[in-house]
């Protein structure tokens, strides 16, 4: 049986419609699910492992190169105008307020985002999300608030260790390229940063956490059938989560400076 | 008169609202061995996820117990899974879990027995479905009859008096095949359950089918339905007399 035109047409209309409310069917029904977190021991202690324990190498390395990277592009300009222990005070904003958080939130993006989208839309191929459903199993709640809870403690972790390891990263570019001692830089550290600048830093990357967590399901789970589906599907959960990502970091930088920090 | 456990009225069964299968009326009695059978693609499996309430049909109801398993809310739905066991054409273990496992899983979700309670149960399911031993692997380490006779495993864990099965015994060799007959018997004569499966072994269907179902992909409907022997002897369609004697025309 062939369909007609205006049939087809309106066939492909309601397909782009689907698509484009699925998001917010997700979040329905993530959202009316229970969590039941305690039965999920199993999945929360392998969510740690994966997007907590196993990035740490990764977060450590980069962190102290991103810190190096500031403080070298700091100096060059304070040195212009012969200020250049300020230079602790750019590379201590700029990570604590910005770059921890980020850089925390893209790794996590590339390393448990776009898993969580393939590790779904794999369940998917495999009829797995059926067999969860016909065993009585809601799979939304299994499969993502697990996911959830894991990032939620996973990515502020890693940002204390992101900022820890950025401010060093600092610290021993600018003890070395400038006669900043680190008793020096260390005082001025402690003198002009506060915890509520830390804190909001560690708020940012929670939001951000959930956002990379939700874009991942979200794209697991709209992914089509097939392998190259799961595929476009992890695609998407990055390119999704780094967009969600800078646009929070937007507003709640704005919202963060209006409060006056 | 028996109890009906499923009945469909007037379904039509598709994707994007093309229908693959229309106006399908039939019933399961309880403690009945139903198979449904039709050429590859006729839509067999799209109407085994109809029936286990999957997927939404284009038109017409399906009754589990009486309760409209079409309208039934999730919650309603999930109280409704705990007396099922459905298993799928490729098995659909939970790839991150062993095979010991994704049997436990149902348990751990449903009951409240302790781990060891739990362990006997595991142990005895595979023992059922002949692996014992191969508890501790991965699904990704077992072939695909192996992975098949798991996901039965893990249907049969809290003892469902309402099974699904997808082609259990495809890719199983003549022994094991049945053996999982066998099985299929012992259960209902166990617990009277009802047992819906699509298969085309002949030989299961003429050895524990009590009634079958014959779909046909170019006619999208139900071309027969009644006793095997009676069907292959008496049909008035040559295409099901033909389907069913197969075996007789080598
Ligand atoms: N996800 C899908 N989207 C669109 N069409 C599909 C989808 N899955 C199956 N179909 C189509 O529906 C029809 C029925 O498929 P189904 O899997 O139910 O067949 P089946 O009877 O189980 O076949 P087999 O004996 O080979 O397992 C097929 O023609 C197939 O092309
Ligand atoms: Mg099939």
């Amino acid at each position: 049986m062939q369909n007609s035109k205006p049939e087809k047409l309106k066939q492909t209309l309601t397909g782009y419609i689907a698509q484009a409310v699925y998001p917010v069917v997700f979040l329905g029904e993530v959202f009316s699910a229970k969590p039941r977190l305690a039965r999920r021991k199993r999945e929360l202690l392998y969510y740690l492992d994966l997007c907590g324990v196993k990035s740490l190498p990764v977060v450590i390395i980069i962190s102290l190169l991103m810190g190096s990277i500031i403080a070298m592009q700091g100096i060059l300009q304070m040195r212009k105008v012969g200020a250049e222990i300020f230079i602790v005070d750019l590379v201590g904003f700029a990570v604590l307020k910005e770059f921890g958080p980020l850089m925390v939130a893209m790794i996590s993006t590339g390393r448990a985002g776009s898993a969580f989208a393939a590790e779904i839309g794999t369940m998917k191929v495999n009829e797995e999300i059926y067999a969860l459903q016909t065993m009585g199993v809601n799979p939304y709640s299994y499969l993502v608030y697990p996911k959830l809870a894991a990032m939620l403690v996973a990515i502020p972790v890693l940002t204390v260790f992101g900022d820890a390891f950025s401010i060093l990263g600092g610290m021993i570019l600018s003890t070395s390229a400038c006669d900043i001692t680190p008793a020096a830089y260390w005082a001025r550290s402690t003198a002009v940063l506060n915890g509520t600048v830390f804190m909001l830093g560690i708020i940012k990357s929670a939001v951000f956490g959930v956002l990379i967590t939700l874009a991942g399901c979200c794209c697991g789970f709209s992914a089509e059938g097939n392998a190259q589906g799961v595929g476009r599907g992890a695609t998407q959960a990055v390119v999704a989560s780094i967009f969600l990502v800078v646009i929070a970091d937007a507003v709640m930088t704005l919202l963060f400076t209006f409060i006056g920090y | 008169m028996r109890n009906k456990i499923i009945e469909v009225t007037q379904l039509d069964i598709g994707y994007d609202n093309t229908p693959i299968l229309c106006d399908l009326d039939f019933d399961v009695y309880e403690g009945e061995i139903l198979f449904i059978l039709g050429n590859s693609g006729c839509g067999k499996s799209t109407l085994l996820k109809h029936l286990t309430g999957l997927y939404q049909p284009l038109r017409g109801d399906i009754k589990l117990r009486n309760k409209s398993i079409v309208n039934a809310s999730g919650q309603e739905k999930n109280e409704l899974y705990k007396s099922f066991g459905v298993t799928y054409q490729g098995g659909a273990l939970l790839g991150s879990l062993t095979v010991a496992e994704n049997v436990a899983f149902p348990l751990e979700e449903h009951t409240s027995l302790t781990q060891d309670e739990i362990d006997s149960i595991v142990e005895e399911k595979l023992s059922l479905v002949d692996l014992t031993g191969f508890g501790n692997l991965m699904p990704s380490e077992l072939s695909g009859g192996m992975k098949k006779r798991a996901g039965l495993a893990r249907a049969l864990a809290l003892s469902p008096d309402l099974l699904f099965f997808d082609e259990p015994s495809a890719g199983l060799d003549p022994l094991s095949s049945s053996a999982l007959d066998r099985l299929i018997l012992d259960i209902r004569s166990k617990i009277n359950a009802t047992v819906v499966v699509v298969s085309h072994e002949l030989d299961s269907i003429f050895s524990i089918a009590d009634r079958i179902i014959m779909l046909d992909k170019e006619r999208k409907g139900i071309v027969a339905e009644g006793e095997p022997h009676d069907l292959r002897a008496n049909s008035s369609d040559s295409w099901v007399r033909n389907f069913l004697n197969r075996n007789n025309m080598r």
